[in-house]
């Protein structure tokens, strides 16, 4: 589903990712972490389209498409969504708006008509309760005035509305308590299947006891040194960052 | 002949049956018309705003009220109110509907009450709004001949709200018009007004309206003032208000129409636990021209007033805010609040500003604030990235910006009639009308 070759990306000079390497096919769960500084938020936003990141080397693609040829709506709409680890607020445009035209956008790009309103109606209800989010939200401009927890609910909800082929979830435990993060994994799960594939950026293992992933990567430095599968994420949380680099240097 | 000169030609004929009062005043107004010309650029209060398309017109006055039904349909709010037409500034009996009065409401026709010979209606014409406020003011006093009067009786609540379009014809010649509206509202008197500007897409005539709004203590009033006319008419208009105490007064300044549209308001804060709430939006595009000037002056101790103004300038529009605040010597604590925020959508578009306090008195709590910029890119980014395309997510964050004000709009149907019209004239490549109505009906259900 989603190849990433040889990914070099600059920000403002800067090299962050050095050579960057992953595949993830459909049905799997990708986990990436690693220290601080290591790139692990500029792979998500390279491939979201974020501005400011300059690709020098390498390709990413999606479904055989050019990712990097695409626009940002564009990558959207092929079913390629980033979660932000600071969403962004929004005063003004209800979560209603953002709901609405993000998916007929999509079903535009599919040939679909728009989605009739009661239809349209039903699904936000039942996916905000899924969120135990009050459908007072739908009305409330986006992420204007919401705490850190509601904000991260927020993000998922618009996953489970737009159903994303591939979902991307940057640092999506921060900041959250622990009944929250149940309700924000309970979410991530409920986007689980054969079809679809999510990558989690965190630093913590913690988010992995919620949501399992099949493969766990770490990232130090711009290169993806080490792979396994869930158990390296418990190894890393009880050993630290240390011993892959070390390991990777020998 | 000097451009007053000819405008003032116009005059002559028709006003033989004036009462002597109504005579008097149009002499005086033709008088100090003439002395002062139409204002310039060189005149502080005109710095922006240039009239000469008005000065160099020729604009002849309409005879008849003649409109078509279905455009009328079509352009007419859709609320249950008490309804006053003029046309081309002419009355419109067939259009009006003036029946089922409540006790206590008087709404008539400015003709009417003239030709009743109203003292009670002589009495406060004019008190508000003198020939020396602007030449414009002059001009409307010499012409006034139709218009609105709405007088309410101490304590009565208003049950609908009152309702007066005025509409404009495409007319082969452009004509007209001087309505002249005038609101007294008794004390503990309660009611909404809707001034409505609207009309034929292609008419290119002048409206010169003057309104004055007396309060009672304890008086509340809605004012809107809803400028949706044709991109070619040309507006001018003042409001004047006079509050007692307690008393409070609502303006909704909504302007979407016009080639060039100037409003004056200006509110008298007169005694004690007097309030008024200024809010105003506009949106223009083309080459439209919209001034607003405002003041509010704190002439008692403990009066409030809170303006927001917001602006949406598109294509090479041009706008103007000045707003001004005055607290007089020993108006001790007040409160003034302003804002004015405005949204440019391209680069050729301009914005001038100039919001103004001018403080006497030691014990006041004032401020003030205009901003001036464009979309926050952050957002657009945002909804970009959850697939919505640029023109669309510049168009959601542009509803945005004026919702804040469309908020404090309390007549829906003028909520949802000015969001839509904003919703249109954004680039729509899906349907964003069609979202208002689903968070509307999400709210309902």
């Amino acid at each position: 589903m989603l190849e990433v070759k040889d990914l070099h990306v600059t920000v403002e000079d800067k090299a962050i990712l050095k050579g960057l390497n992953l595949t993830i096919n459909a049905g799997e769960v990708h986990a990436i972490m690693g220290p601080n500084g290591a790139g692990k938020s500029t792979l998500s936003a390279v491939i979201a389209g974020k501005d400011g990141y300059e690709v020098t080397q390498g390709t990413i693609l999606f479904e055989g498409q050019d990712v990097l040829e695409m626009e940002i709506e564009e990558r959207a709409r092929a079913g390629l969504l980033l979660g932000f680890q600071y969403p962004v607020e929004i005063p003004g445009v209800k979560n209603i708006y953002l709901l609405k035209a993000a998916l007929n956008a999509q079903r535009a790009a599919r040939g679909e008509g728009e989605i009739p309103a009661p239809e349209f109606m039903k699904l936000v209800r039942e996916k905000s309760a899924e969120m135990k989010m009050d459908p007072s939200f739908l009305q409330r401009a986006v992420n204007e005035g919401f705490s850190g927890g509601e904000k991260k609910r927020n993000e998922i909800l618009q996953m489970l509305v737009l159903q994303p082929k591939l979902a991307m979830l940057d640092e999506i435990d921060s900041g959250l308590d622990i009944d929250a993060m149940k309700v924000v994994a309970d979410g991530v799960n409920s986007l689980r299947d054969a079809n679809r594939a999510i990558l989690l950026v965190t630093h913590y293992q913690r988010l992995l006891n919620h949501i399992e992933p099949d493969h766990v990567h770490v990232l130090v430095d711009g290169r993806i040194v080490k792979s396994g599968d869930k158990d390296l994420a418990l190894e890393l949380e009880a050993r630290g960052y240390d011993w892959v680099l070390e390991g990777s240097a020998a | 002949m000097s451009a007053p000169e000819r405008f003032l030609e116009r005059l002559t004929a028709r006003r033989a049956e004036d009462p002597s009062w109504v005579a008097a005043r149009r002499q005086a107004g033709a008088a100090r018309f003439e002395a002062l010309g139409f204002p310039t650029r060189r005149d502080e209060e005109w710095k922006y705003t240039d009239v000469r398309r008005i000065a160099e017109g020729d604009f002849a006055l309409a005879t008849d009220a003649a409109f078509d039904t279905a455009r009328f349909d079509e352009q007419r709010l859709d609320i249950d109110a008490y309804r006053l037409v003029l046309v081309d500034g002419v009355f419109s009996a067939e259009l009006s509907r003036l029946d089922g009065l409540p006790a206590g409401v008087s709404l008539e026709p400015l003709s009417r009450a003239m030709a009743a010979n109203h003292e009670a209606v002589g009495g406060s014409l004019g008190r508000l709004a003198g020939v020396d406020f602007s030449p414009f003011t002059a001009l409307n006093t010499a012409f006034a001949e139709e218009g609105v009067i709405v007088r309410l009786a101490p304590g009565t609540v208003v049950d609908k709200p009152i309702y007066v379009l005025l509409l404009s014809r495409a007319n082969e010649r452009p004509v007209m018009s001087h309505p002249r509206v005038l609101i007294e509202a008794g004390a503990r008197a309660e009611a909404t007004i809707v001034e409505h500007y609207s009309g034929e897409p292609d008419a290119a005539n002048f409206t010169n309206v003057v309104t004055e709004v007396l309060l009672d203590r304890g008086a509340i009033v809605d004012h809107y003032k809803l400028q949706e006319a044709a991109l070619t008419d040309l507006h001018v208009a003042s409001i004047h208000v006079d509050q007692g105490r307690d008393s409070r007064f609502n303006s909704y300044n909504l302007n979407l129409g016009g080639a060039l549209v100037r409003t004056d308001l200006v509110t008298d804060l007169n005694a004690e636990g007097a309030e008024a709430a200024y809010n105003g939006l506009f949106f223009v595009q083309g080459r439209q021209h919209v001034d607003n000037h405002t003041l509010v002056n704190h002439n008692a101790p403990r009066t409030f007033s809170n303006e927001n103004y917001k602006g949406v300038l598109d294509d090479r529009s041009r706008g103007v805010f000045n707003g001004k605040v005055f607290v007089k010597k020993d108006a001790q604590q007040i409160e003034a609040y302003q804002n004015n925020a405005n949204l440019l959508l391209s680069d050729r578009a301009e914005i001038d500003t100039k919001p103004e306090l001018v403080i006497y008195a030691d014990d006041v709590k004032c401020s003030h604030g205009a901003t001036t910029g464009q979309l926050d890119e952050e957002a657009v980014y945002a909804l970009r990235s959850r697939g919505i395309d640029e023109p669309m997510a510049r168009a959601l964050l542009t509803l945005a910006f004026v919702g804040e004000v469309m908020d404090k709009v309390r007549l829906n149907v003028i909520a949802e009639r000015v969001e839509r019209a904003v919703a249109g004239r954004l680039p729509e490549r899906f349907n964003l009308a069609d979202l208002v109505e689903t968070a509307e009906a999400i709210q309902e259900a």
